[in-house]
């Protein structure tokens, strides 16, 4: 049902759309973060880098706009849940974007010592996984999907099996041959940060189920790990 | 969205407050206005020393349920309630109990200040006088203690002896809780209070009113839903005569149960 006062939808509406936007950036940062890696494409990384500031600015303008929503509507309910939530998600998504540029980085790094393709292909599948999480999470949210948002949420073990998996591999290679320490240890990074852009998906899928119910998810089970 | 069952919620939530903790209660109250039922069914707990806000559109019946409250409805022909208002347990609809003792009990604050043509100090004590004999010492005192509860006393400690009337609009409206709160009521009710004050003095009654639920059981009706918000502790939304949903105000203004509910409160209606 619309509100009385039609502005108020105006706004909302502007909100969503806004978030809409940003996810649609994280995504792509992250899917093109991960292409420049595999790909070894030097040009694709550094464009990843560049567009960072992009997601930045994004992010300060919903946050200025839920700000100001809160403050010039007196959102309750629904409404309050809304501009809490995008407040949440537009920093959840920033991170998202800022974790993508540091796998970009590396990208670049990586680009320039020798090719590692068996160790790419986890690495790949790992990210693909990420960036499906991520996705799902954005899907659920702009189609106030709550039962998507749990599916990614009570899923999040996955990617922590994949990195484990990954952690231990690159440790074997780099025991095996010390030259390939250096790449692996920047994969190593890469890896990390995917999972944590899963965390952010598991995040997301949190918040959009405390914006449709209300209710908190409480905390879910957490692999053990030697992660710092 | 919300997949809780409404009927089920609207149960819980009212069960929260322990029975020990009720100080006044409906139970299947009905309301007639001559043939028009203006409160159907209604029951809902009022908790011991916490504020109370019922909320809800133009004729929702809220101001109606506070009225059945101290029976102030009785003063008008053709009206007639019917089921139970349980104060401390006794049902004050109970022909054998006495309207104006009960009013000592349950008092009222109207919409717009009604202070009485007489002085300030007057206004005050006159509502004790119908009650209580107390002598000019204790009267004074307890005029002074009225006034400091309503958050009144500074700004008009040394003219008391002035008229009620030469007050502002807030400063009226606290005088008229004065008056309420000096026969030390166990429930006060308050229909709209803020209704006809600016911004400030809306504050200074609000606070008021805070400050005054460690002694006593409130009720307010407003159609301001920050005020219902900001001070109350427990919320009642109504809808044509019925009680829609009822619960602690940080749970009804943030994840109301009942989809009208949520409508009403964020503008959707109403």
């Amino acid at each position: 049902m619309e509100h009385t006062l039609r502005a108020f939808d105006e706004e909302l509406a502007l909100l969503k759309a806004e978030l809409s936007r940003l996810g649609g950036l994280a995504e792509a940062e992250v899917s093109d973060a991960l292409a420049s890696l595999i790909t070894r494409d030097p040009r694709l990384a550094q464009q990843v880098v560049e567009r960072d500031v992009k997601l930045d600015q994004l992010e300060l303008q919903i946050e200025d706009r839920a700000t100001r929503l809160m403050a010039l509507r007196q959102p309750v309910a629904i409404d309050l849940r809304r501009a809490v939530a995008a407040l949440k998600l537009s920093a959840n998504l920033e991170r998202c974007g800022d974790l993508a540029k540091n796998i970009a980085k590396r990208a670049l790094i990586v680009s320039e010592t020798e090719p590692m393709a068996p160790l790419m292909r986890p690495i790949e599948r790992m990210g693909r996984l990420v960036l499906r999480r991520l996705r799902d999470a954005l899907d659920a949210h702009s189609r106030d999907d709550l039962v998507l948002a749990q599916e990614v949420w009570s899923n999040d073990r996955e990617v922590d099996e994949h990195y484990e998996s990954l952690f231990r591999e690159l440790l074997t290679y780099m025991m095996g041959d010390a030259r390939t320490i250096a790449p692996c240890t920047h994969l190593l990074f890469v890896a990390k940060n995917l999972e944590r852009i899963g965390d952010h998906a598991t995040n997301i899928a949190e918040i959009v189920h405390y914006e449709i119910t209300g209710e908190q998810l409480t905390a879910r089970p957490k692999l053990e790990t030697m992660e710092g | 969205m919300n997949t809780l069952n409404p009927t089920e919620a609207f149960e819980t939530s009212i069960t929260d407050i322990p029975p020990a903790q009720v100080k006044l209660a409906t139970r299947n109250l009905d309301f007639f206005y001559g043939q028009t039922k203006a409160l159907k069914s209604v029951s809902i707990p009022f908790a011991r020393n916490k504020v109370t806000a019922l909320i809800g559109p133009s004729g929702c019946g809220k101001s109606t349920l506070l009225r059945t409250l101290n029976r102030m409805y009785a003063l008008y022909p053709g009206q007639k309630a019917t089921g139970e208002i349980l104060l401390d347990g006794q049902n004050i609809l109970d022909r054998k109990v006495d309207v104006s003792q009960l009013r000592a009990r349950v008092g009222m604050v109207f919409q717009k200040p009604t202070p009485f043509p007489m002085s300030i100090y007057e206004n005050v004590a006159f509502g004790v006088r119908l009650y209580e004999p107390l002598s000019k010492p204790d009267m004074d005192n307890r005029v002074e203690e009225a006034l400091r509860r309503a958050a009144l006393w500074d700004e008009v400690k040394d003219k008391l002896k002035e008229s009620g009337l030469g007050l502002s609009g807030g400063q009226q409206q606290r005088l008229c809780v004065a008056r309420g709160v000096a026969v030390r009521p166990e429930v006060l009710l308050l229909d709209e209070p803020t209704s006809a004050l600016d911004p400030i003095s809306s504050a200074r009654l609000e606070e008021t009113v805070t400050q005054l639920k460690a002694d006593h059981t409130i009720v307010i009706v407003t159609h301001n839903l920050g005020q219902a918000a900001r001070v109350s502790d427990y919320t009642g939304f109504m809808f044509l005569g019925e009680l829609i949903e009822f619960g602690p105000t940080g749970n009804l203004f943030t994840r109301p149960a009942v989809k009208r509910t949520s409508d009403y409160i964020t503008g959707r209606f109403g």
